[in-house]
């Protein structure tokens, strides 16, 4: 089972970045980087792929749509968090949207620096993030459970809104919307 | 009639470099509608002028799209100094209208390489990008970054770009033009190429106007409006005549695009020979942006439209911004009406769809 760590099949999802982030990603990909005479291949399907490069803070609609994408891959797999913004919502964390950081959302296993991460990067947290699936894999193999499912990272946008209103102050608000929630929810 | 299906393209699909979601309603393979939904990317980065005093801001706005991100730094740099009522040195002017060209060089190789995936001809796409990254590397070379270079600020440039290294950046565009050419051949005279473009996905001059494409979108069909005719940053001085097709498809918007690549390298070269000598920035202090201002500025995708408002203080009361990918998606709407299902993903990507840049 060396094929995984040997040619690992990428997969890229732009969780709400700027973009800067996601060319770069295409960019390894393309002559001048090459990332390819590593093994590594894009791909579009997330039954087919191991590691998952997403970018972005991860805004309130995009959050099922990255579970979705994760929970689809085979394990064992691992998730790497490109730029500052999947690290912790970079320039983003303030609005009022942001989950702030893709590991609000998902297991991530490598961060990689950077606005916009340089290919350079990216291909080292790749790189990095092999050893991690090398012992994912081991573990894996021994009869341990895996532990790479969304559901144990449960994030709730409404919980996180309470707490952005209540840092701005408007505590009041922010009880009065999720009270009212949880009456149109009886 | 036979009977209707809805199939969800979208919001992860292999030929997307961001997401957005379209619902196509086919009969047997003929896309009958297409409802597009948006809000994968939205930040609500407008909202962060209640956080960042004005001239912080541009880092954020630079930040919109990580494509077209010095254009966006430009255009706010633009409506803020048209609030203060302050001019900008014409070196700073030049040097920006160089670098935006250098931008849609960039961007437009970018969008030839997606195209050429989009119709799966790997090789052609692994091309336009090699030639890209000559691009890239002239934008490290004189701001220090490869996409996101906070470059321009409220007064004119954080720094200057000697004249030896214009030069030196002009010789290597003329270097790469032979490549350069010989790419455009392919997009423009290969059948397998053309039998995937020609005739597919056509917009008439009226729907054009009527449904308001911007930039190439619009110019493929024959609708002259181009921005850059009201001669913003430098186009006025330097003479400027917009690259215009008639025929409103695929192939058009594509010809549209290589046509406008060569067309920077010699705006680029027109503006190194006539760069005047002198300061890059004005100094602003003690002065707060006060009243209502609309700057307009031609990004590769076509107009983006900037509103600043402001009350004398340090924060801003309100920043718009309209992009181009706004407003082309009703076009692509109209044009998606009607095409085969094999053809949708090339046709959303002839409208070079910038999420990021819509949703904000």
């Amino acid at each position: 089972m060396a094929a995984i760590t040997k040619s690992p099949w990428i997969i890229h999802y732009d969780g709400s970045s700027c973009n800067g982030c996601d060319i770069e990603v295409l960019a390894c990909l393309t002559p001048m980087y090459d990332v390819e005479r590593f093994g590594i291949i894009n791909t579009g399907n997330p039954k087919h792929a191991d590691i998952l490069l997403i970018t972005g803070a991860v805004n309130a609609q995009n959050i099922p749509v990255v579970r979705q994408i994760y929970d689809q891959m085979p394990s064992p797999k691992i998730v790497v968090a490109i730029g500052v913004c999947a690290a912790n919502g970079g320039v983003f964390k303030e609005c009022y949207n942001i989950a702030g950081g893709v590991d609000r959302v998902i297991p991530v296993d490598v961060y990689v620096h950077g606005c916009a991460a340089r290919p350079e990067s990216i291909i080292d947290g790749v790189v990095k993030g092999l050893g991690v699936l090398a012992e994912k894999q081991a573990a894996l193999a021994s009869g341990e459970t895996d532990p790479d499912v969304s559901g144990a990272y449960l994030f709730d946008p409404v919980s996180y809104a309470e707490k952005g209103d209540i840092e701005n102050g408007d505590a009041e608000g922010a009880k009065d919307r999720s009270e009212a929630e949880e009456e149109a929810a009886k | 009639m036979s009977k209707r299906t809805v199939i969800p393209f979208g919001p992860q699909h292999p030929v997307l470099p961001e997401p957005i979601h379209l619902d196509l309603v086919i009969e047997d393979e003929t896309v009958v509608e297409a409802i597009p939904s948006i809000g994968y990317i939205h930040r609500g980065l407008e909202k962060l002028v209640d956080k960042n005093e004005w001239p912080e801001m541009v880092y954020v706005i630079e930040r919109i799209c990580g494509i077209c991100s010095f254009g966006h730094g430009w255009g706010y740099c633009k409506t803020i100094e048209g609030n203060l009522g302050v001019s900008v040195p014409p070196r700073a002017e030049y040097l920006r209208t160089i670098l935006h060209e250098l931008g849609r060089m960039h961007s437009h190789l970018l969008w030839l390489g997606c195209l050429a995936d989009g119709f799966g001809f790997e090789s052609l796409f692994m091309h336009s990008w090699r030639l890209r990254e000559t691009v890239l590397d002239l934008f490290e070379e004189t701001t220090g970054g490869r996409v996101i270079f906070s470059i321009c600020k409220v007064g004119g440039m954080r720094k200057d770009i000697p004249n030896e290294m214009l030069k030196k950046m002009e010789e290597t565009l003329r270097g790469i033009e032979g490549e350069l050419h010989e790419l455009a051949d392919v997009f423009l005279d290969d059948d397998t190429v053309k039998s995937r473009l020609v005739g597919v996905g056509v917009l008439t001059k009226e729907e054009a106007f009527e449904l308001g494409a911007v930039g190439p979108m619009a110019r493929a069909s024959g609708v002259n409006n181009d921005v850059r005719l009201d001669g913003h940053g430098v186009y006025g001085e330097i003479g400027f005549e917009p690259c215009l097709e008639e025929t409103g498809d695929s192939y058009a918007r594509c010809k549209v695009r290589i046509r406008e690549v060569f067309q920077s390298i010699d705006l680029i070269a027109k503006c190194v020979s006539m760069i005047p000598d002198g300061d890059v920035a004005i100094e602003i202090k003690g002065q707060n942006p006060a009243g209502e201002f609309v700057g307009r500025i031609e990004q590769p995708r076509g107009e983006a439209y900037y509103y600043s408002k402001g009350s004398g203080q340090k924060f801003l009361d309100r920043i718009r911004v309209r992009t181009p990918t706004n407003a082309n998606v009703p076009p692509l709407v109209k044009i998606l009406q009607g095409c085969e299902l094999a053809d949708v993903p090339i046709l959303v990507l002839t409208i070079d769809p910038c999420i990021s840049c819509t949703e904000r």
